[in-house]
């Protein structure tokens, strides 16, 4: 199976700002998904459909990547995908 | 005293935790908001943990779920609570220390069935999955390229562990005391579907068989299990998957009506007492509560599902910041799995079926919806990766509509009503 953590480190070559801000949290509501895709092109990196309806997202997204996510979750015709910025957490 | 000044304390800081507390301060809870949670970690979500994490696509502990809203909330993490005294309205921690709450949540979920015998069950190489660290551990079994690994226990654990260390490619044996896989909920009808879709992946299935022993070298390394039939499986990593045990001894003494399989609620979500008496300052949520579902006559039922323990969640949140819910918890059961790229989802509790129909599609083909129904009503639908026609059913689930269901235009002639195939010894309150 490819490793999409590797793929995005490869679009990401700039180490510094990767580095100052933590991951994004990223879940999916699977229930809710119907596989539609939209995501897996808006951010191809992070969301993978595995055989016919089998969502593959990456939980903890880097920080760089928040205006693909952000698009992917716009995209989604079901609003099964929920987004934090790491950052923004209470604790 | 006005509400402003009542303090709020969530036990359980998992999924249920996190979604309630959230809740809370949605419905307008202006007080103090402790969140009590016995692992260390902050709210992760657990169904990657069978799935992605095994396989090596998500780290263990890259899964912290992510807040809905901002939270303003104090964290009390790696400390469990012990007792609860509703008398006095205090929770008890295991450092000694007392918390005091005028509105209480139980989310304390569950813990893995431990293996019966507890010195096999502690070999090197024997694990249950149910915590973060627990994937982790068992990842690094699977990494160091075990010999074969025996999954005990065919229900959706066991078989997303199984499917999971054949995307790893390494020999699987799965052993299951029933007549198929996912049998209990599922039914032996679509259980012999799930059981050939193993043995095409290449998991070597042993149903109707159980594990007596599991032996070691004499170094307290697992070497195996002896079955029931004489047989024995060599493996040098054992899954145990038998289950889940619901976390609420630490309600012993309060008075409160609990037991292993879940703490009581009455419609509204509210913990009841032994005499059915609700307590309005406690309510329960998630995997630990059982609960009259309105959809199903009443009956009670406690669900380990991870959409149920966020509806059910923020329904406790409403309720217990005063926002009246309006009407009963009842929210229809759904959940779904993944195993080898078959994507299965449920909506309904198929519980006491007695027919079923092919709706959509053919399990030869691996892509179909099945009706299940009881006295001439639809209660559950399942789908194998053909999810886009759940939400149909489901709205018939809901509504009660005639059994066997009625079809789009496209109607191919009478559905052809199948015996579910469920074994005698169901156990009658837990789903999953
Ligand atoms: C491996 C795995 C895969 C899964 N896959 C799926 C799936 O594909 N689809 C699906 O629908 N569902 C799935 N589930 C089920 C889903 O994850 C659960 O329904 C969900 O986690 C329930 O959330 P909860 O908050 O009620 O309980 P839990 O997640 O069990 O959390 C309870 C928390 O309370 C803590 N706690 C316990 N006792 C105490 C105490 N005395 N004091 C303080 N804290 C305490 C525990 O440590 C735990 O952190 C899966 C579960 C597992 C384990
Ligand atoms: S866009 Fe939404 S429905 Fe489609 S695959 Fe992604 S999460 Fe699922």
């Amino acid at each position: 199976m490819p490793d999409h953590r590797s793929d995005q480190a490869g679009l990401q070559p700039e180490p510094a700002p990767a580095r100052a801000a933590r991951p994004l949290r990223v879940s999916v509501d699977l229930n809710r998904c119907q596989a539609y895709a939209q995501c897996c092109y808006a951010a191809p990196d992070h969301f993978v459909l595995h055989g016919r309806e089998a969502l593959y997202y990456d939980p903890a997204p880097d920080a760089a990547a928040r205006l693909e996510i952000e698009r992917a979750r716009i995209a989604c015709p079901v609003q099964a995908i929920h987004v934090e910025d790491a950052g923004s957490h209470g604790r | 005293m006005t509400v402003a000044q009542e303090r709020a304390l969530v036990i359980g800081a998992s999924l249920a935790g996190l979604r309630g507390a959230e809740s809370l301060r949605r419905a307008g809870f202006t007080g103090p908001v402790t969140i009590v949670g016995a692992e260390p970690h902050a709210p992760y979500d657990r169904p990657p943990l069978s799935k992605h994490v095994l396989t090596g696509e998500v780290p263990a502990d890259a899964t912290t779920l992510p807040n809905l809203t901002a939270l303003d909330a104090d964290w009390r993490l790696g400390v469990a609570a012990t007792t609860l005294d509703r008398h006095n309205r205090v929770v008890g921690l295991a450092t000694g220390e007392a918390l005091a709450y005028d509105r209480l949540l139980i989310a304390t979920g569950t813990r893995a069935r431990e293996w019966p015998d507890a010195a096999q069950g502690r070999l090197a190489g024997v694990f249950t999955l149910r915590n973060r660290d627990d994937a982790a551990a068992l990842r690094r079994a699977l990494t160091a390229g075990p010999s074969r690994v025996l999954v005990v226990g065919g229900g959706f654990i066991g078989c997303e562990v199984a499917a999971s260390c054949r995307a790893l490619g390494l020999p699987v044996t799965l052993v299951e005391t029933g007549p198929t896989p996912l049998a209990r909920v599922l039914g032996q009808n679509l259980g012999a579907v799930v059981a050939a879709m193993h043995e095409g992946l290449g998991v070597v299935i042993r149903s109707g068989t159980k594990v007596e022993r599991l032996e070691d070298d004499g170094s307290g390394h697992v070497t195996g299990a002896r079955l029931d039939d004489g047989s024995t499986v060599a493996a040098s990593v054992v899954v145990v998957a038998l289950g889940a045990v619901r976390n609420t001894e630490w309600l012993a003494g309060s008075g409160l009506s609990f037991d292993t399989d879940g703490v009581d609620c009455d419609a509204n979500g509210h913990a009841v007492d032994a005499d059915g008496r609700p307590d309005p300052r406690i309510a329960a949520a998630g995997d630990v509560a059982r609960f009259p579902h309105p959809l199903y006559d009443g009956r009670r039922v406690a669900l380990e599902h991870w959409g149920h323990a966020v509806a059910q969640a923020e329904h406790a949140g409403r309720l217990l910041a005063g926002t009246r819910p309006g009407a009963a918890y009842a929210e229809l059961p759904a959940f779904w799995s993944s195993q080898g790229g078959i994507t299965i989802k449920s909506v309904g509790l198929t519980e006491g079926a007695d027919g079923l129909v092919i709706a959509q599609g053919d399990p030869k083909q691996g892509r179909f919806l099945a009706v299940y129904g009881r006295a001439g009503r639809c209660i559950a639908a399942v789908s194998f990766d053909c999810a886009r026609w759940l939400p149909a059913y489901a709205e018939q689930i809901r509504a009660g509509s005639p059994f066997p269901p009625i079809r789009g235009a496209t109607d191919q002639g009478a559905l052809t009503i199948l015996s579910p195939g469920f074994p005698e010894q169901r156990r009658p309150e837990v789903s999953r």
